[in-house]
């Protein structure tokens, strides 16, 4: 359970960490855009060759970011080996039945896993170093001015500050259930299909009954509290946008120039 | 069973920076059909330990045996289906454990993990319910209908249900009632009179004085007494460091002590402490 390295954050202290999380947050989403215009090997070297960059300035241990491909290892290899064997082709090296191997498929099978890692290894970069509960803040701050059209922006934000503080509460939950449940004999992944379901039920409903009580509780602690949502909320946590936020911005611009460059080239 | 810990250290995350040391260098000795306190504050690896005695945690370092098993790093995590069987655990606030539609098929939920029949299983429901003090019936009803005491003892009843021989309770009667809580202890103590072995985490002192046979203070991953309540209660330097604090009987007598009275040895229990009372006031 503690295996999963996407979406948590590593305390730290670098150029990374200190940038502004709203800036962090859309850039992360543009670079994984402009990793779709790389095509040719020059370009995907060049954006390798960024993020790579990216990776030195955060002074995270390396080892962080290649577990973070560790979860969809399995989704990599498979789409991989999709290309590999199934990209038609005039010249093929190796041919059996439907499985056709060429140098095309090899290119594009490189490229699809490149692109895999670069995916990745940048939205590792975000959530290693940006707390959940700065990813929040910064999705409020980009759709205040969604509020126009009235749409709830801050009771948005509220479930998803909600829902990410609960994910590790949940997560010790579920293993303190698995704990209680092995401890009366249940063994997890062992045996046929049905059987490996069916020990998921003593996980499932303790969990759901937790988290409904959980819920209960949380709310009647935000009304005794006073909490009222909308208008008037000052921030306890006040975002700034300073120099080095411009600079990043111009910095991801030319990354943008300089691949339209290759590509054409 | 006895239990025995040797140089055992566990640390979590291992291999990753956020390392940290649950145990640490821990040796120590269970005693079968004994009766064992294990104390300390919040943090200092009391519910670590004692998840390595049916292997929902294994040692980073050292070793333990359990009865006739040997648990190390390297233990599979298959067939341990036989040593879970022998020691049961209450975990703290059990009643999240709860899922069956009624409280009899929850009593039987363990039972039948380890290869009861469904009639053994049946009779064990029935024994157990009474035995923690809810009458039979409530095995008809849906262990969310109950309170939140209730529900505390039928979880108990679920696990005494597979009959273990060793039972290991982490904080049983945190958030009972103080009669709720009496009757859970004695409980436990009867059934160590009938052979089991029972091992008790909990911060309450009282309850260590008036059932532990030994005691074991752990803080910051590592075991830093063990031995005789009495003796460990006694124990100067763990008190001046905060490690461990009396029972009130303990606390009375040191208050006795200021004046008039004086005690070789701090008594720690109603009954001790009024012995010596008696003695010194008689004495005199």
């Amino acid at each position: 359970m503690n295996k999963l390295i996407m979406g948590r954050y590593l305390p730290g202290d670098s150029l990374i960490y200190q940038l502004d999380p709203r800036g962090k947050f859309l850039l992360t989403f543009y670079f994984v855009g402009i990793v779709f215009l790389a095509n040719n090997v020059a370009s995907y070297v060049f954006l390798m060759a960024f993020v790579l960059f990216a990776v030195y300035l955060s002074k995270i241990n390396f080892g962080f970011f290649i577990k973070g491909l560790r979860p969809i290892f399995w989704l990599i290899l498979f789409t991989v080996l999709l290309q590999l064997f199934f990209t038609p082709s005039s010249h093929p090296i190796w041919h059996w039945g439907f499985l056709t191997l060429s140098k095309e498929g090899m290119v594009i099978a490189s490229y699809i896993f490149v692109r895999f890692v670069l995916i990745i290894f940048i939205s590792t970069l975000l959530t290693l170093t940006t707390t959940p509960i700065e990813i929040s803040d910064s999705i409020e701050s980009i759709l205040k001015p969604l509020k126009k059209v009235n749409f709830p922006v801050t009771q948005v934000a509220l479930m998803l500050s909600i829902a990410l503080r609960f994910v590790p509460l949940l997560v010790d939950e579920t293993t303190k259930i698995m704990d209680a449940q092995r401890a009366r004999g249940v063994d997890f992944g062992e045996g046929g299909l049905i059987k490996r379901i069916k020990s998921f039920v003593p996980i499932l409903i303790p969990l759901f009954v937790s988290s409904f009580s959980i819920a209960y509780d949380l709310a009647i602690a935000m009304e005794s509290r006073g909490y009222k949502d909308g208008e008037g909320r000052s921030k306890y946590r006040v975002l700034k946008w300073s120099k080095r936020d411009n600079i990043t911005v111009l910095v991801m611009l030319a990354v943008t120039i300089i691949l339209l460059f290759i590509r054409s080239y | 069973m006895e239990i025995t810990f040797e140089h055992v250290t566990h640390s979590y995350d291992a291999n990753s920076p956020m390392a940290n040391l649950g145990l640490d260098d821990v040796s120590l000795k269970i005693d079968d059909k004994k009766f064992t306190a294990i104390v300390g504050q919040t943090g200092s690896g009391k519910s670590t330990l004692v998840r390595h005695i049916n292997a929902l945690l294994k040692p980073t370092s050292g070793k333990l045996t359990v009865g006739d098993r040997v648990i190390t790093s390297e233990t599979n995590n298959k067939n341990l289906k036989p040593l879970r069987k022998k020691v049961g655990m209450v975990f703290q606030f059990p009643e999240s454990q709860l899922f069956e539609e009624t409280v009899e098929k929850d009593i039987m939920f363990g039972p039948m993990n380890f290869g009861f029949s469904e009639s053994d299983a049946k009779d064990a429901a029935h024994e157990m319910i009474e035995l923690v003090g809810l009458s039979k019936d409530y095995l008809q009803k849906s262990p969310f209908d109950l309170s939140g005491g209730q529900m505390r003892r039928v979880a108990i009843a679920g696990v005494l249900a597979s009959n273990p021989e060793t039972i290991i309770l982490d904080e049983p009667t945190a958030g009972l009632d103080p009669v709720g809580r009496h009757e859970i202890m004695d409980l436990f103590k009867n059934l160590q009179s009938k052979g089991r072995t029972i091992i008790l985490i909990t911060h309450n002192m009282d309850d260590v004085a008036n059932y532990a046979d030994e005691m074991a203070v752990m803080s910051q991953g590592k075991l830093v007494a063990s031995g005789l309540p009495s003796d460990v209660f006694n124990n100067q330097d763990l008190l001046k460091n905060d490690l461990l604090t009396l029972p009130q009987s303990a606390q009375f007598a040191q208050s006795l002590a200021q004046k008039y009275f004086q005690f070789n040895k701090l008594p720690i229990t109603i009954d001790e402490l009024s012995a010596e009372i008696k003695q010194q006031v008689n004495g005199d």
